[in-house]
C-alpha cells in the first residue's frame, strides 16, 4: 500500500501536470499575439517555453503512470485517469505543433484578419482553462465538474462560430490568392483543433464521473 | 481416537474457510483493491482470534438445539454438514455453513429419537431472515452517508483510494474476527460436549480453556481453507456476482462486520442487558446471506434497478434446501456409521418423570384436573427416548413450552459430586462460598440435573435469582457454571 507521504506527492504531481496544461494554453495565446504583432523575439521565447512545458508534462505523466501501476492504485478508475492524462497531454503537444507551424511556415496574415485570429486564440484558451478546472474538480469528486464542462462546450462553439466567420471572410477576400487563402484556412483549422480536443476530453471526464459514482 | 473423529470438524472448518471467508474479502480482492495474500493472511489470523476469544457466545444456542452426545455422532454430523457445503459450493449453489450444520443436527435428532427444541430452531431461523435484512439496511444507510460525505469533503481520489484500501483491510479484519466468533460454533459446536482437552496455561501469561483449544483447532482449519481454496470463490463473489465500486465494497464489508458482530458479541449482549434493552440472540448466522443482503442494500440505495430478483429467489430457496439436504445426508450417514462401522453415534438417554420432579415445576396448567390425571398415569414410567415421552405428553398437554419443560425434568442424568475433580481445573474462578457449597454435597449422587441443583441451591451463592431484567445476566452466568458442574460430575449409568 502507498504510504501517506507518497500519496500526497502523487497528488502534487497530478496538480502540477494540470498547471502545465493551463500554462501551455496561456503561452499559446501570448505567442500567437506576438506573432501577429510581428514581435518575433517574444515569439521565439514562447516557443522555448512551450517546449520546456511539454517536456516537463511528459515527465510528470510518466511518473504518475508508473506509480499508479506499481502500487496498483485505483484499479477501478486507473484506466480513466491515465486516459485523461494522456489526452490532456495531447493538448500541449498540439499547442506546440501550432506554434512550430507558425515558426516554419510564417503565414502572412493581413491586418483585416488579425482580430479574428486573436479572438480565435482567446476563446480556445478559455476552453482549455475550463477543461483544466473540470479535470481538477474530477480529481476531488466535486459537483463543479458539470459547470466547467458546460463552459468548455460553450467556448468550443464560440470557436466554431469565429472560425466560420473568419474562413468566410478569408475566402470572400479579393486581394488574396487562392494559395494564400488556403494557407490561412489551415491556420484557423490548426488552432480550432485545440478547442475540439478540449471538448473531447471534457466528454471523457463526464463519462468517468458517472462511472466513478459509488 | 478423538483426533480421527475431529477430522470431520476440520473438514467443515476447511469448507467454511473456503466458502465463507471468501465473502468477507471477496469484494475487496475481486476489485483488486487488496491482494489475495494480504486478505488471506488477515482473514486467517483474525478468524482464529475471533474463534478463540469470542467464540463462546453463539456456541450455546446451537447446543440447545440438540446436544450430540457421542463422539462418532459428532463426527458424522460435522461430516454431513461439510459434505453438503463442499458439494453445494462445487455445484455453485448458494450455501451457508450455519444452515448446513443446523440441518445436520436436526438429522441427528431424528436419528436418535430426540426432541428438537423448536423454540431454539425458530430463534435461529428468524436470525437467518434478520441478518440479510439488517445488512441491507445498514448498507443503504451507509451508502447514502458516504455519498454525501464524498461530495462535501473534496478529498483527492488518490487519498480516497488510500483510505478505501485501509478501510477494506481494517473492516475486513473486524469482519473476520466476528466471523470467527460467530461461526466457530458451527464448526466445533458439536464437539464441545465430547472434547477431551484440558485447560492449559501458558507460563501464567494467558490461559486457554478446553473449549478455546478446540476452537483454535477449528480456527486453524478455517485458515487452511482460506489459503487453499478461497481465491476462486473470492473472484466469483467479487467479480462474477455483482460489480461493485471500491467504496461500495467497503460498505459491504463494514455492514457484514457489524451484523456478524451483533450476532456474536457477548460484550454487546451484556451492555444491552444492563441498559434494559432487548438483546440480540447470539446465534451463528450465515456470512453468505449477510454479504448478499449488503450487496442488495447497495442496489436499493442506487435506486433498485440492478437487483437480480432471480438470484434473490435462489438464495431464499437455499434457506429450505440446505438444511433439508444436510439433514438427509446426516441421517443417512449416521445410519451407515452405526450399522456398517458399528460405532455408537448417540448415547441413549432415558426419561422418567417422578412425583418430586413434577412438583418442582411451577406452572398454572398443572393445576388443571385433566392434565394432572394424565400426568399421574406416566409417573415413574420409563421412556426409551424423548420422542416417546413427547408423544405421550402431547396427547393431553397442548402447551409446547410446558412439554419441553416436562421432558427436561424427566431426563435421567446420573451425577456423582466429586469435589477433588474441581481442584485440578485451572482458571476455575469460583469464589469461596461457591466452593464451600459444592464441598457440602461432596460424594452425593443424583439421578437428575434438577436434583443436584435443588441440593446445591440450599447454599445461597448457587441459587438462581427471580426472573427479571436485572437478574438475567446473573442467572445466565450461574447457569453456565451449573452446566459445567453437570458436565464435570456426570457418570455412566
Amino acid at each position: 500500500m502507498l504510504p501517506f507521504k507518497k500519496t500526497k506527492a502523487l497528488e502534487q504531481k497530478i496538480d502540477n501536470f494540470l498547471d502545465l496544461i493551463l500554462k501551455s494554453s496561456l503561452v499559446l495565446e501570448a505567442a500567437v499575439k506576438s506573432y501577429l504583432k510581428s514581435n518575433m523575439e517574444d515569439f521565439n521565447i514562447r516557443i522555448e517555453e512551450i517546449t520546456k512545458i511539454e517536456h516537463e508534462a511528459d515527465k510528470d505523466r510518466k511518473y504518475v503512470e508508473t506509480e499508479l501501476y506499481t502500487y496498483s492504485l485505483m484499479p477501478e478508475s486507473r484506466g480513466d485517469v491515465l486516459g485523461l492524462l494522456e489526452n490532456l497531454d495531447k493538448i500541449i503537444d498540439t499547442s506546440k505543433e501550432v506554434l512550430y507551424n507558425f515558426l516554419i511556415e510564417t503565414p502572412k496574415i493581413p491586418d483585416e484578419f488579425k482580430k479574428g485570429y486573436v479572438e480565435l486564440t482567446e476563446q480556445t484558451t478559455k476552453s482549455v482553462e475550463n477543461l483544466v478546472l473540470a479535470a481538477r474538480a474530477y480529481f476531488v469528486s466535486s459537483l463543479m465538474v458539470k459547470d466547467y464542462i458546460t463552459k468548455v462546450e460553450f467556448y468550443e462553439s464560440e470557436v466554431d462560430k469565429i472560425t466560420t466567420t473568419l474562413r468566410t471572410n478569408i475566402f470572400r477576400s479579393e486581394s488574396l490568392k487562392l494559395s494564400e487563402k488556403q494557407h490561412l484556412r489551415f491556420f484557423t483549422h490548426t488552432i480550432e483543433r485545440i478547442s475540439d480536443m478540449a471538448e473531447d476530453v471534457s466528454e471523457r471526464i463526464s463519462i468517468s464521473v458517472i462511472k466513478r459514482s459509488i | 481416537m478423538f483426533f480421527i473423529f475431529l477430522t470431520s470438524g476440520l473438514f467443515l472448518g476447511w469448507s467454511l474457510g473456503a466458502n465463507d471467508a471468501a465473502n468477507i474479502y471477496g469484494t475487496a480482492v475481486g476489485s483488486k483493491m487488496v491482494k489475495f495474500r494480504t486478505a488471506a493472511i488477515l482473514a486467517s489470523v483474525f478468524i482464529l482470534l475471533g474463534a478463540v476469544i469470542g467464540g463462546a457466545g453463539a456456541a450455546h444456542t446451537l447446543g440447545k438445539l440438540g446436544s450430540v452426545n457421542a463422539i462418532a455422532g459428532s463426527f458424522t454430523v460435522a461430516f454431513a454438514a461439510a459434505l453438503t457445503v463442499a458439494w453445494m459450493t462445487k455445484l455453485k449453489l448458494p450455501v451457508s455453513t450455519s444452515q448446513s450444520v443446523v440441518g445436520a443436527i436436526i438429522g441427528w435428532n431424528f436419528f436418535s429419537n430426540s426432541v428438537t427444541d423448536y423454540n431454539s430452531l425458530t430463534k435461529i431461523m428468524l436470525s437467518w431472515l434478520a441478518s440479510p435484512i439488517l445488512a441491507a439496511t445498514i448498507s443503504v444507510i451507509m451508502f447514502k452517508m458516504m455519498q454525501k460525505m464524498i461530495e462535501k469533503s473534496s478529498v483527492h481520489i488518490i487519498t480516497q483510494d488510500m483510505f478505501t484500501r485501509l478501510g477494506l483491510i481494517i473492516f475486513g479484519a473486524f469482519a473476520s474476527y466476528s466471523l470467527g466468533a460467530n461461526n466457530i460454533a458451527n464448526v466445533m459446536g458439536v464437539f464441545v460436549d465430547v472434547s477431551p482437552f484440558k485447560d492449559i496455561s501458558f507460563y501464567g501469561l494467558f490461559k486457554l480453556t478446553n473449549i478455546q483449544i478446540l476452537f483454535a483447532f477449528g480456527g486453524i482449519a478455517i485458515g487452511v481453507g482460506v489459503f487453499t481454496y478461497s481465491k476462486k470463490v473470492m473472484m466469483t463473489v467479487g467479480d462474477g456476482l455483482v460489480k461493485l465500486s471500491p467504496i461500495a465494497a467497503l460498505i459491504v464489508v463494514l455492514s457484514q462486520a457489524i451484523v456478524l458482530f451483533l450476532f456474536s458479541s457477548e460484550g454487546l449482549e451484556h451492555w444491552l442487558y444492563t441498559h434494559g434493552l432487548p438483546t440480540i440472540p447470539l446465534v451463528p448466522v450465515s456470512s453468505s446471506q449477510t454479504v448478499i443482503g449488503a450487496v442488495i442494500g447497495i442496489g436499493l440505495a442506487k435506486g433498485g434497478r440492478n437487483i437480480q430478483y432471480k438470484t434473490l429467489g435462489r438464495i431464499a430457496s437455499g434457506w429450505v434446501s440446505t438444511p433439508l439436504i444436510a439433514g438427509i445426508v446426516s441421517f443417512t450417514t449416521l445410519f451407515f456409521i452405526q450399522n456398517v462401522f458399528q460405532q455408537e453415534v448417540y448415547t441413549p438417554v432415558r426419561y422418567k418423570l417422578t412425583q418430586s420432579g413434577l412438583s418442582k415445576i411451577n406452572n398454572k396448567l398443572l393445576k388443571n384436573e385433566k392434565i394432572k390425571k394424565s400426568l399421574d398415569k406416566i409417573i415413574d414410567k420409563n421412556f426409551e427416548n424423548s420422542i416417546a415421552l413427547k408423544n405421550e405428553l402431547s396427547k393431553n398437554v397442548k402447551n409446547y413450552n410446558l412439554v419441553l419443560k416436562l421432558i427436561a425434568q424427566s431426563r435421567i442424568y446420573k451425577i456423582k459430586v466429586d469435589y477433588p475433580k474441581l481442584i485440578d481445573i485451572p482458571d476455575l474462578n469460583y469464589n469461596k462460598a461457591q466452593l464451600k457449597g459444592i464441598k457440602r454435597i461432596n460424594g452425593n449422587t443424583y439421578d437428575y440435573k434438577w436434583q443436584l441443583y435443588e441440593d446445591l441451591s440450599k447454599s445461597k451463592p448457587w441459587k438462581l435469582k427471580k426472573k427479571s431484567i436485572e437478574n438475567k445476566l446473573y442467572n445466565k452466568s450461574l447457569k453456565k457454571r451449573l452446566n459445567f458442574l453437570y458436565h464435570t460430575f456426570k457418570i455412566k449409568n
